[in-house]
């Protein structure tokens, strides 16, 4: 169980100033604890769950910060501040559902400390894994989220693989949406890109891992190309609590219209599943579809095709099913802005 | 073993130490290895009693019939499933990640519905005795240790249809498969497989985790014994008999090298698969 504690533990401190740095630390501790705004280590720290040895903490490399055109979009750097992200003008601008995604998550004071590489590769929230029991994700045999009398109602209602935790980002969805590329780098192998939807793993994969990110990995950079830039976007998130809560469910679109007809559309939603989830057959079946009602409850349909409530979390079904209804339909385009 | 708190403040057993996947290998390995410097250095050669009649050796065919078509089918299906079975739960223990559960538990089923198969045929089509050690095996076993020590001693018989260390091999793996396949079934309460109603209140936490440490001990034990029947499969001396695991007969010169006509007839295998269509 968790021991919740006011000081640290300790641990040995790292704060390189480069990346090259940063990299050869965490080549040389391969169990080292990466962190950047520290909102998600902090909990598992002094909670006692996560007991590192090793800590490589990121605010000192300048060259991780910033956003920066790219190839006719934008290049993030992966510990730029979410409150960075929310404001910087072409973000803004051209791709909103980002700004609107990224300030939808949290408070002001955390998205001041928040970055947008920790958002996306922040673990899961489910309060066993959380409290220390040694669950599946844990490196144990069991769910215990996943039985008849577990407290369930905040979990996945699809792609659940023995573990039900959910992803838990709101910039995630948006990030796919937008066909980001994330820049993963290590000393080994150098520098490698991965599609934003493929970034993000299930436990079926790796039933202890989030991300593809592997011991001695440092996520760099989030690319945006500029394929969705000025789309109609979409961005809506369910919570328990309007102030600052993590996602029940939420949604990002992106869409290219003529007219009425949807020429193209990009859909995820995340906190439905251990990763978040890009609708690929909503998006094929809207493609050439006239934006109108019977196609957004054709889209509703499709996407909670295969879900499996848990005993708890039953509402998150017509919960998808009327997210993808309005992004489709375009109810409140940009909702958080 | 790896062990933790349950709910209820139990030390309660989760799995093996899966270092034990790296030792069963390199165990393997080192067996592999170890037999083969053996037999090329320092093994003598067997001897054994030539006791079949002059007639009943010349009676015996070209090619000896060994394993039926059923026989072979079950064989290589096991196979196949416990390829798959050991791919799919070690590879993403040593880093190749994948979606590997599902593809786990239909070879499990494939592999369980497969023994179920083999202990039926051999039961009532086959001659179930045949695999199992018996006196005779034990006092040649006997003999041809003296042998291989260099000592006087009568030579042993040939083989029936099974040597003594097939024989031995076929209970390890019964035993290691009994068990991978008794706590495997249970376990497919655990996961989501649409044949079983989810129940992880089957068992109690202790005996869950004992079901969880017997499927991985198990299953790494597999590993070094899968590493030592490919090898003796694909030894020169024993290709024979892996061949008629393909094509169902041996020749009649490694018959009658290995094998006692008087133990195992030449047509014992044709004799049971009319009986088998009769």
């Amino acid at each position: 169980m968790a021991v919740i504690r006011d000081i640290m533990p300790a641990f040995e401190l790292f704060q390189p100033a480069t990346i090259e740095d940063t990299l050869g630390l965490l080549d040389r501790y391969s169990d080292a604890w990466v962190m950047a705004g520290g909102l998600d280590s902090f909990d598992w720290i002094k909670d006692r769950i996560k007991k590192p040895k090793v800590v490589v903490e990121l605010s000192q490399v300048a060259e991780l910060r910033g956003i920066r055109p790219w190839n006719g979009g934008l290049e993030i750097g992966a510990t730029t501040t979410l409150t960075e992200v929310v404001r910087h003008p072409v973000v803004k601008e051209k791709y909103n559902i980002l700004s609107v995604g990224a300030e939808a998550a949290a408070s002001p004071q955390i998205r001041n400390q928040g970055t947008l590489g920790g958002n996306v590769s922040q673990d899961a929230r489910c309060w066993y894994y959380r409290s220390g029991w040694k669950c599946y994700r844990a490196g144990g045999n069991v769910c215990f989220a996943d039985t008849p009398t577990a407290i369930n109602r905040e979990h996945a209602i699809l792609g659940a693989d023995r573990c039900v935790a959910v992803n838990p980002s709101d910039t995630a969805p948006a990030l796919i949406a937008l066909e980001a590329q994330m820049v993963i780098r290590s000393k080994r192998s150098g520098e490698r890109v991965v599609d934003a939807e493929n970034y993000f793993i299930g436990p079926g994969t790796d039933i202890t891992r989030m991300t593809v990110l592997k011991p001695g990995e440092l996520l760099t950079a989030i690319r945006i190309p500029a394929t969705w830039g000025g789309a109609h976007f979409y961005f809506e998130k369910i919570r328990d609590r309007a102030v600052w809560d993590f996602p029940l469910v939420n949604i990002a679109s992106a869409a290219v219209f003529t007219g009425d007809r949807i020429d193209r559309m990009r859909l995820a939603v995340n906190g439905v599943a251990a990763h978040p989830v890009r609708l690929k057959k909503v998006e094929d079946a809207v493609a050439g579809k006239s934006r109108n009602e019977a196609t957004a409850d054709m889209a509703g349909k499709i996407a909670i095709e295969g879900a499996e409530p848990l005993q708890h979390n039953g509402y998150k079904v017509p919960l998808l099913r009327n997210l993808v209804k309005r992004a489709v339909r375009g109810d409140l385009e940009a909702t958080w802005a | 073993m790896e062990w933790a708190k349950s709910p209820y403040g139990e030390d309660v057993p989760i799995h093996v130490a899966w270092f034990l996947i790296w030792v069963s290998a390199i165990a393997g390995l080192l067996f592999l290895i170890g037999h083969a410097i053996y037999v090329k250095y320092f093994a003598k050669p067997e001897v054994y009693a030539d006791t079949a009649p002059p007639d009943v050796v010349a009676r015996v065919p070209a090619r000896v019939p060994r394993h039926s078509l059923a026989a072979r089918l079950f064989h290589w299906i096991m196979a196949a499933a416990m390829f798959t079975l050991l791919a799919t739960a070690f590879l993403p223990k040593v880093g190749v990640q994948f979606a590997w559960v599902t593809y786990h538990w239909i070879a499990g089923i494939v592999l369980t519905l497969s023994v179920i198969y083999h202990v039926i045929h051999a039961t009532f089509w086959l001659d179930p005795w045949s695999i199992w050690p018996n006196k005779d095996d034990v006092e040649d076993a006997k003999k041809r240790l003296k042998q291989a020590r260099g000592e006087a001693t009568d030579p042993p018989r040939k083989f029936a249809k099974y040597p003594l260390e097939n024989k031995m091999y076929h209970g390890i793996i019964v035993l290691t498969g009994l068990a991978v396949i008794l706590t495997g079934v249970f376990m497919m309460f655990r996961v989501r497989t649409g044949i079983f109603p989810r129940n992880p209140y089957l068992f109690g936490d202790m005996t869950w985790g004992w079901m969880y440490v017997l499927h991985g001990l198990a299953g790494v034990g597999l590993i070094a014994l899968v590493m030592a029947h490919v090898y003796f499969a694909l030894r020169p001396e024993k290709f024979d008999i892996t061949k008629s695991m393909v094509f169902g007969t041996m020749s009649r010169k490694h018959y009658l090298e290995n094998h006692d006509p008087l133990r195992w007839p030449p047509d014992a295998e044709s004799s049971k698969s009319s009986k088998a269509v009769a």
